[in-house]
């Protein structure tokens, strides 16, 4: 058990982001704490893609030593090498792949590249979500989710139809 | 009938470079709009983007229903086509091949979802005008198109791309132009700015949840290509990260198509959004999140696996009941227009639902058939709507009162999408409803069938309520002049309409495109129509 929770320290860090960021997105009135809930628990996601991309006792995925040269065709070979190398890691330290042998063991760059575009992803989602933010303020005067909601439901009911008060019992 | 007129009329280039094209043309374009300042021109570039978009949509229907000789015999005459099977277009992105660059393929399932998604923006974008110009600053007109067009980018990339991260990709785009566009009714209802900020956390944990799943299956296989990925995974299938990537994205997907429970950010963020955008995003958003929902369930994965025949009767069957029933008492006791049609949207993505977990070819290509007709109605129903909103302002039902009479021909064409909600026959919903009803009795599913019945009566008494109002009270303020929405508005509202009875009194055609489609996931040994 205690092995098992050595062996695994980066996933339980990303367990234990992730579960944080999910309970305060959901648990958090106000608005900008649940977006720093979702952007924790966003994050647990990037490391996770991370650390599926290490390699063990590889280095970083840049071609060093005997390797260098040897791939004439573009990085395109690379790339797949990398893929077939988190599928069978762990066996030798060399990788049959294209009809070339690597001498090095590399980890697999695609990840990160995938993360890249998950952190831009993510920056422009948090940016529209700040936004958002400004004009409820603007709006409402207070970014606590309930306090918005109580005032909509006292609007909608200060308008005086009793369709309106239904609106808010049905919610 | 189509073939000939792709190999006759379209060019050379257009044929071969139609997959990107249809995705990059109108993002290109949105990046123009930024720098325009006339709002007017806005509009006119956006609708000539998305009719480039409608028009590279057909010419992959038209490959895509190539038979293999005349896929031959055009490229004898030098035309390259990107087709690697008859009915399978695999465009390569930059020309990196397929399992390690990003592919964009397209077959029978997604080429008519792209035919859908890039008619009914096209149809939005040239009805839009009137109703952005009463709602949105003018100052902001271009931004708003060009955020309308990066939508509508997103929305086309989730429908044709073959790569699953890019999928991703494409479904955040199109998302957070979606709570952008969302927050902007905020200058006629400030709920709007709660709603999109709802609809922002949901929709970023459904992806977030989407690629965590995926992260499991390239764990797994070592692909992101969604076809290397279907080759691989039979031999996965004891694998718990196999099915815990399943799970994931399932949620994810699930909580993008608004599949109940997980629709709650639907009906507040289709209420208060500016009416243009309620229009586009009920006709296309969920429909695309359902068809990636349906990639993965029946070409990624495949409906042999056991925890996936598990999925469909524990958890995709029992959902889209409880949508049918529980949204549409949701539906009936509202007193907005537009939120009872949103609600009616989630009871309506219960059917799909329904159709999808009934895992025979005939009940796939019901819901797939409901996914079409839905997105006519609900595009009508709301662009009728706007109309009325331009107009008279409020979306009250009881506003609605005795607007039969002052704006016949905008209510008249509503009515016709709202019968086709009931399902009425002679209108595109019967058809569906039946095939729907026929599918769920094969599979011996009784009391599916009944509960679309009962669901089906739910909607008489929704639509029947508003209709009531229009048609048979007089009008809430009797100084109100006869007024119809303007013209730009009404040609697409009764394309619209005229759609839901020609499907009504003749499905063949987009039927035929659901049963190829359902076809190409199931295999030839997909069991019986």
């Amino acid at each position: 058990m205690f092995e098992l929770f050595l062996t695994h320290g980066n996933y339980w860090i990303i367990f234990a982001l992730m579960m944080t960021g999910l309970y305060i997105t959901f648990a958090a009135t106000n608005l900008i704490k649940r977006l720093v809930g979702l952007s924790v628990f966003q994050t647990s996601v990037f490391l996770f893609y991370i650390t599926l991309s290490k390699v063990y006792g590889g280095t970083a995925p840049i071609l060093i030593g005997d390797d260098i040269g040897k791939k004439g065709h573009g990085g395109s070979t690379d790339a797949h090498d990398a893929a077939q190398a988190v599928g069978g890691a762990g066996e030798s330290g060399a990788y049959e792949a294209a009809g070339t042998t690597l001498q090095n063991v590399y980890s697999n760059p695609l990840p990160h590249v995938l993360i890249l575009t998950a952190i831009v992803v993510g920056v422009a989602t948090l940016a529209v979500g700040l936004a958002i933010i400004v004009r409820i303020r603007e709006a409402y005067g207070t970014i606590e989710f309930d306090e918005v909601h109580s005032i909509d439901i006292e609007v909608s009911i200060a308008e005086g139809s009793d369709d309106a008060a239904a609106a808010g019992a049905a919610r | 009938m189509i073939e000939t007129l792709i190999s006759s009329i379209a060019p050379a280039w257009a044929i071969a470079h139609a997959a990107p094209l249809l995705v990059v043309v109108p993002m290109m374009m949105a990046t123009v709009l930024v720098f325009i300042p006339s709002g007017r021109l806005a509009w006119l570039l956006s609708i000539v983007s998305t009719l480039a978009s409608t028009l590279f949509a057909l010419i992959l229907l038209g490959l895509v229903q190539l038979d293999a000789r005349a896929g031959y015999d055009l490229l004898v005459q030098g035309i390259d086509t990107n087709l690697i099977e008859p009915g399978i277009v695999s465009y390569a992105l930059g020309g990196w091949v397929p399992p390690v660059g990003i592919e964009f393929r397209v077959d029978a399932l997604n080429a008519f979802i792209l035919l859908l998604v890039t008619l009914v923006g096209f149809l939005a974008a040239v009805f839009s005008w009137p109703t952005v110009n009463a709602e949105i600053r003018t100052e902001k007109h271009n931004l708003f198109y060009a955020a309308y067009l990066v939508c509508f980018t997103g929305l086309t990339g989730v429908a044709i791309t073959g790569d699953a991260f890019n999928l991703f990709v494409f479904l955040e785009i199109s998302s957070i132009a979606t709570y952008v566009l969302v927050a902007l009714g905020a200058t006629r209802d400030r709920r709007a700015l709660p709603s999109a900020f709802n609809y922002l956390i949901m929709g970023t944990i459904g992806a977030t949840f989407y690629v965590i799943g995926v992260g499991f299956l390239y764990a797994a296989t070592g692909t992101l290509n969604m076809a290397g990925m279907a080759e691989q995974l039979p031999d996965l299938l004891d694998s718990r990260t196999v099915q815990a990537g399943f799970a994931f994205i399932i949620v994810g997907l699930g909580l993008k198509a608004a599949m109940w429970p997980l629709h709650q950010w639907l009906p507040g963020a289709y209420a208060y959004a500016p009416s243009f955008v309620t229009t586009f995003l009920a006709a296309t958003a969920t429909k695309v999140a359902l068809y990636a929902l349906i990639r993965f369930l029946f070409s990624v994965f495949s409906p042999e696996f056991a925890f996936e025949t598990a999925s469909f009767e524990f958890i995709f069957m029992p959902l889209g009941i409880a949508a049918m029933v529980m949204c549409s008492f949701q539906a009936v006791f509202q007193t907005d227009v537009r939120r009872t049609l949103a609600y009616s949207s989630v009871a309506q993505v219960g059917y799909m639902l329904l159709g999808v977990a009934i895992a025979t070819a005939a009940g796939l290509s019901a819901g797939l058939f409901h996914l079409v007709n839905h997105a006519l109605m609900k595009g009508g129903l709301f662009m009728a709507v706007a109309g009325i909103v331009i107009t008279y302002q409020g979306t009250r039902i009881s506003d609605f009162a005795g607007l039969g009479r002052s704006a016949p021909w905008t209510m008249t064409a509503f009515a016709i999408c709202g019968l086709s909600l009931i399902g009425v026959p002679l209108t595109a919903g019967f058809q569906s409803k039946v095939a729907l009803l026929a599918a769920s009795l094969d599979k011996g599913w009784w009391w599916a069938a009944a509960i679309i019945v009962f669901s089906s009566v739910l909607a008489v008494i929704y639509v029947g309520r508003i209709l009531e109002h229009v048609f048979f009270r007089p009008p809430a303020n009797p100084r109100k002049l006869r007024k119809e929405a303007p013209v730009v508005l009404l040609v697409p509202l009764w394309i619209m309409a005229g759609a839901n009875i020609w499907i009504g009194i003749d499905p063949s055609f987009v039927f035929g495109l659901v049963q190829d489609g359902a076809l190409v996931v199931f295999g030839p040994g997909g069991g019986p129509l």
